[in-house]
């Protein structure tokens, strides 16, 4: 039985198609067999980050309404094979996502797969609370930013109240992922730091992504940031959040940055 | 115009710029949807099935939208006994 992850945050545009995308490679770089779902119905990206929009043909509200097989709705991955798309629909109404659908349709992704990923839309409403009803754990995206932070504390109530595993009395289990993370403004004291994030919203770190071009480079292209640069910071970062996650202990490092001849004799204070 | 750059790698922002105007512009027909092709496949499969028994279940369709034309593949398997079953049939008729 596979395990169902559920990347979510509140807030838009933190990075959690970005990192559902280069987990998910990740992960199945290392051998398992890996299903990323996007569960933004009308605003789907995740096949855009994939660079599977081109192949798109059935999504998961063709499934859910029996339009489709879900194995002929499932998009595989042309550079690792065990890597396995579900999109989201563009065109319906995301009311068309119901919960016995979604349910029937985790239930065999588990059976298949060693982990189902499944991408959150932003907000709190019904596409939202969909995604993680499902889940086994947990993956909070936050920047380091005031209203980041707020929403993925938001984020965090309905996560142990509104899922399958809150309601029957279990605890859900939790991690952040700190992304877009730059440490030169931490250190100037112009962001929050790693261990401000983490006093607020207490629950462990799975992970410190840096700001980085590569994140952007890797989405030009198509490509989870794993794969198109396996050894960039920021991908570095999201392979060794795959082996916390796979129960490994990692040290968390805060990433610093690489400070060219000048900046290592005049880059802390100068700035 | 950064010399350094034509020997650096290539850049990235041309490709997203040509992926999106690929991707738009079949959105924007209406090209993109699933109804088009589910059409396509229920007509096509209704003509084998009229040769030989097809399991449904058994029927991958493919698609790749490109700038100039796409590409759509419908993948049939072909049970070997259904195929000789019909070939009898015809022959008895």
């Amino acid at each position: 039985m596979g395990k169902v992850i559920v990347v979510t945050s509140g807030k838009g545009g933190v990075g959690k198609t970005t990192s559902t995308a280069a987990l998910g490679a990740a992960l199945a770089q290392n051998g398992d067999k890996v299903v990323v779902v996007d569960f933004d119905v009308g605003l789907r990206n995740l096949d855009l980050v994939m660079g599977a929009e081109r192949r798109v043909v059935y999504d998961l509200v063709n499934v859910i309404q029996g339009e489709a097989k879900l194995p002929q709705a499932l998009i595989r991955d042309k550079r690792v094979e065990t890597l396995y798309l579900l999109p989201a629909s563009q065109t319906r109404d995301k009311d068309n996502l119901t919960p016995e659908g979604v349910e029937k349709v985790v239930a065999a992704l588990k059976k298949a797969f060693d982990w189902v990923i499944c991408d959150s839309p932003a907000g709190i409403e019904r596409g939202a609370t969909l995604a993680m009803r499902h889940a086994d754990v947990a993956i909070v995206v936050t920047n380091p930013e005031v209203s980041s932070v707020r929403d993925s504390d938001r984020i965090i109530g309905l996560l142990d109240s509104k899922t399958l595993k809150a309601e029957n009395g279990e605890r859900m289990e939790k991690h952040l992922l700190l992304t877009r993370y730059d440490p030169t403004r931490a250190e100037r004291g112009d962001m929050l730091k790693v261990d401000d994030v983490l006093e607020i919203l207490s629950i462990p770190l799975l992970g410190i992504i840096p700001e980085s071009m590569d994140v952007l480079k890797a989405s030009n292209l198509g490509s989870p940031v794993t794969l198109a640069d396996d050894s960039s910071a920021p991908a570095r970062a999201y392979f060794d959040a795959v082996r916390r996650l796979k129960g490994e202990a990692v040290p968390v490092t805060v990433p610093g940055e690489k400070r060219g001849f000048f900046g290592k004799f005049f880059g802390r204070k100068a700035a | 115009m950064n010399l350094f750059r034509l020997f650096s790698k290539p850049q990235s922002a041309p490709a997203a710029r040509e992926r999106l105007q690929v991707l738009l512009a079949h959105e924007r027909a209406g090209t993109a949807g699933a109804d088009l092709v589910s059409k396509l496949r229920d007509e096509i499969l209704k003509v084998i099935s009229r040769h030989m028994q097809i399991d449904q279940d058994k029927v991958n369709v493919k698609m790749e939208r490109g700038e100039k034309m796409s590409t759509l593949a419908v993948d049939v398997e072909l049970p070997f006994d259904a195929a000789k079953a019909a070939i009898a049939k015809k022959k008895a008729a």
